[in-house]
C-alpha cells in the first residue's frame, strides 16, 4: 500500500515559506535594525525551520506524485535537474558576492580593523578559494543555505521511495540518521577550516518530517494536533524560549536561569539543528496550526497575496533576497546606515521582492495561455516549490 | 537618529558626571559600560594601593605603526586607571599578538600571569575565534580553562567581546562566538565588557563613523582611547555595588 500523496495545494504552506523568505532576508543584512521583528530574537529556532520544513513538505508534494506515476528513476532525474538550477544559483550568487567583497577589500583599509579585515585573506588565493567554492566547501558567511538544499536534495529520492512504502520507516531512518551524527559528530568539512554551518546530516530531520507530514503524517496526528494539552505545552515552550531570549538582551536576567538548566541548553547549537530548536520550531507549528486552520479565509485575501506569491517561486525569490542583503549592506557602507535608512532598505528589499514575484507569477500565466507548444504544466520549484 | 545625539550630549552635561574627564564622545555609551558583578581581587588591591592589570588580546587590542601601542586601549586604560586612582600605584601588562584564538591565548596565560603577578586580566577574544570558525564548544572551554587558570593565579577576570565591524559584519559570523561569551561570563559570575554593543551605538548614533574607509589613525585612536576609559570606569565601578554606574543621563 502505497503513501496518498495530497492533490490540492494548501495556500499555508506558501504562507509561511514566504514569510521566511522575508525574515531569512531581513536577518541577511547585517547590522539591520528591523531584523529585531524576526522571529530568532524571540526563541531558539529562526525562519531557517520554517523554510526548510516546508521545503521537505513540498518537495514531498511534488515529487511523490512524480514518483507515483512515473517511477523512481524519473522522479529521481526531476529531481537531480532541480539540484542542479539550485547548484546554478548558488555559484551565480558565488560570483556576485565575490565581486562585492573585491570591492570592499579594495577601498577598505581602516586601522581600527586591521584584524577582521584579515577575513579578506582569501582573495589572495583566488585559485584555492573559487575552487573550493564550486566544490561547496567553501562558503561565506549567509550562503549556506542553498548548498544544504543541494545536498538534501541530492538524497532525496531513495528517502522519498522509502517514504512512499513506509512512511514511519522513513522517518526512522531519518531520525537514526540524525542521532549517528550527533553520536559520531558527523559533519561535511568546509575550506579553509571548520565544518558546514547548516550540518546536512542534522537538517535533513526536519526536511523528511515535513516529507512525512506531506505524505498523511499531518492527518495522523490531527487527533493529536487539536489537543488542548498539546497546545498547552507548546505555548509553554515558547514562553520559556521567549524568557531564556530576554537574557541574551539583560544579560542580569541570566542570574534567574539555574545553572543546571544553563548547562543543559547551552550552546543552543543551530549547526547540527539542536533538539531544543526542533521543539521550538514544532511548537509554533502547533500554535500555528491551531490558529490558521487550512480554509482560513485570510488565505485567499488581497493582504496575504503579496506573501504567498513570494512563496510560491521560492528559489528565484530567496536568491534575490540574498541579492538583495548584499546590496542592502551595500547601501548602508556607501551611502547611510542610519535607521531610517536602514527601514528603507527592508522595505524596498520587501517590495522588490513581491513585485519580481508578481512578475514571474504573471509570466508563467501568460507562457501557459500563450500560444505555441505549452511548456511542461508541473515544473517542480525550490526544492519542490511551485505547483 | 542624528537628531538625538546633541539631546543626549546635552543631558550628559547636564548630569553630575562621576568621571568628569571623560570626553562627551566616550560618555553616549557610558550606560552600556556597567558591570554586572564585581571584582574582590582588584577591590583588595585597591585597598593595598598597588593594582597590576594584565591585557591578554589579539590584533583588536592593538593599533598599526609607530606608536600604535601608547594610543590602543590597553594603554589608554593604563592611563585613565592613573588618573581616576589617584594614590594607587597602576602597573599595567598588554600581552597582544595579532591572529590569536581564545586557545592559543590560554597557552599563554601562566606564564604572563606568573610574570605579572595580576589582581585584574582583562581578556579580548572571540574575534579570531569566529574567523577562522573554531569550535563553538571549543571556544567555551577555552574560556572556561583561561578564567580558571587566571582565578587560580588570583586575578580577576573581565572579557572584552569583538569590536563592531559593521564592512565586515556580512563576513565575520561573530553570533554563536557572542553569545558563548555572555554565558560563560554569566555562568563564571565575572563580568563583561560589551565593546560590540558600545562600538554598534557610536556606530548608529553617528558618534564615530565607523564605516569609513579611512587609512588615518584619528579616529581609531579616538575610538580607543574611549574603549580605555570606558574600561577603567567599568573596573571601578564593579567594585561599587552600591552606587548606581556613572552617567544613566543618557538614557
Amino acid at each position: 500500500m502505497m503513501a496518498k500523496v495530497p492533490t490540492e495545494r494548501d495556500l499555508r504552506l506558501d504562507l509561511f515559506r514566504g514569510l521566511a523568505l522575508w525574515l531569512i532576508f531581513l536577518d541577511h543584512i547585517p547590522s539591520n535594525a528591523v531584523s529585531w521583528i524576526t522571529i530568532r530574537n524571540y526563541g531558539f529556532s529562526d525562519a531557517t525551520e520554517i523554510f526548510v520544513f516546508i521545503s521537505g513538505y513540498t518537495a514531498a508534494f511534488v515529487y511523490g506524485r512524480a514518483m507515483q506515476q512515473y517511477g523512481f528513476v524519473v522522479a529521481s532525474a526531476r529531481v537531480l535537474k532541480r539540484t542542479w538550477q539550485i547548484y546554478v544559483a548558488h555559484v551565480f550568487l558565488f560570483a556576485i558576492y565575490l565581486a562585492e567583497i573585491s570591492y570592499v577589500a579594495h577601498s577598505f583599509d581602516n586601522p581600527l580593523y586591521s584584524e577582521e579585515m584579515g577575513v579578506l585573506d582569501f582573495l589572495k588565493q583566488p585559485d584555492e578559494t573559487i575552487i573550493q567554492a564550486l566544490l561547496l566547501k567553501f562558503k561565506p558567511v549567509n550562503m549556506d543555505v542553498l548548498p544544504l538544499y543541494i545536498m538534501l536534495l541530492l538524497w532525496f529520492p531513495p528517502m522519498l521511495w522509502l517514504l512512499l512504502r513506509s512512511p514511519s520507516l522513513g522517518l526512522v531512518a531519518s531520525g537514526t540518521l540524525y542521532t549517528l551524527m550527533w553520536w559520531f559528530d558527523w559533519n561535511i568539512p568546509a575550506y579553509p577550516n571548520g565544518f558546514w554551518a547548516f550540518n546536512p546530516f542534522a537538517w535533513q530531520l526536519l526536511f523528511v518530517f515535513g516529507a512525512w507530514c506531506a505524505l498523511g503524517g499531518a492527518q495522523r496526528m490531527s487527533r493529536w494536533l487539536n489537543s488542548p494539552v498539546l497546545f498547552g505545552l507548546a505555548v509553554a515552550y515558547l514562553l520559556f524560549a521567549f524568557f531564556i531570549a530576554m537574557t541574551w538582551y539583560i544579560p542580569r536576567l541570566g542570574v534567574f536561569v539555574p545553572k543546571f538548566v544553563g548547562d543543559a541548553i547551552y550552546p543552543i547549537d543551530k549547526t547540527n539543528l539542536d533538539v531544543l530548536r526542533i521543539l521550538h520550531f514544532l511548537s509554533l507549528a502547533v500554535v500555528t496550526v491551531w490558529f490558521v486552520p487550512r480554509d482560513w479565509p485570510p488565505l485567499r485575501a488581497r493582504v496575504l497575496r503579496p506573501v504567498i506569491i513570494c512563496g510560491q517561486h521560492s528559489l528565484e525569490i530567496f536568491c534575490l533576497g540574498v541579492f538583495l542583503s548584499f546590496a542592502g549592506h551595500f547601501v548602508f557602507t556607501e551611502v547611510s546606515n542610519r535607521v531610517p535608512m536602514q527601514i528603507v532598505v527592508s522595505a524596498a528589499g520587501i517590495a522588490i521582492m513581491v513585485a519580481f514575484a508578481a512578475l514571474i507569477s504573471w509570466y508563467r500565466g501568460v507562457e501557459r495561455q500563450g500560444p505555441g507548444p505549452r511548456p511542461p504544466a508541473a515544473k517542480p520549484g525550490f526544492a519542490g516549490g511551485d505547483v | 537618529m542624528r537628531g538625538r545625539v546633541p539631546v543626549l550630549l546635552a543631558l550628559m552635561l547636564l548630569a553630575t558626571p562621576a568621571f568628569a574627564e571623560d570626553p562627551a564622545e566616550c560618555q553616549v555609551a557610558a550606560q552600556l559600560a556597567v558591570a554586572d558583578f564585581s571584582l574582590p581581587m582588584v577591590a583588595r588591591a585597591l585597598a593595598a594601593k598597588q593594582l597590576n592589570v594584565l591585557v591578554v588580546g589579539a590584533g583588536s587590542s592593538a593599533l598599526p605603526g609607530p606608536g600604535g601601542d601608547k594610543y590602543a586601549y590597553p594603554s589608554r586604560l593604563q592611563h585613565s586607571l592613573i588618573e581616576k586612582l589617584p594614590g594607587v600605584a597602576i602597573k599595567l601588562t598588554a600581552d597582544v599578538k595579532p591572529r590569536r584564538t581564545a586557545a592559543d591565548m590560554v597557552a599563554a596565560m601562566p606564564a604572563a600571569l606568573s610574570a605579572t603577578k595580576p589582581s585584574l586580566m582583562v581578556w579580548q577574544t572571540g574575534t579570531v575565534d569566529a574567523m577562522q570558525a573554531v569550535d563553538p564548544d571549543q571556544f567555551s572551554a577555552a574560556l572556561d580553562r583561561g578564567i580558571n587558570i587566571a582565578h587560580s593565579a588570583g586575578a580577576d577576570v573581565v572579557l572584552v567581546n569583538s569590536q563592531y565591524s559593521p564592512r565586515t559584519d556580512s563576513m565575520i559570523a561573530l553570533g554563536t562566538y557572542e553569545e558563548d561569551m555572555r554565558w560563560v561570563a554569566v555562568q563564571q559570575e565575572i563580568p563583561l565588557f560589551d565593546r560590540f554593543s558600545i562600538m554598534k551605538l557610536w556606530g548608529d548614533l553617528g558618534t564615530f563613523d565607523l564605516y569609513s574607509a579611512t587609512k588615518k589613525l584619528d579616529i581609531a585612536q579616538r575610538v580607543h582611547d574611549c574603549i580605555g576609559r570606558l574600561l577603567a570606569d567599568f573596573v571601578i565601578q564593579a567594585n561599587k555595588p552600591g552606587e548606581p554606574p556613572p552617567q544613566q543621563g543618557g538614557r
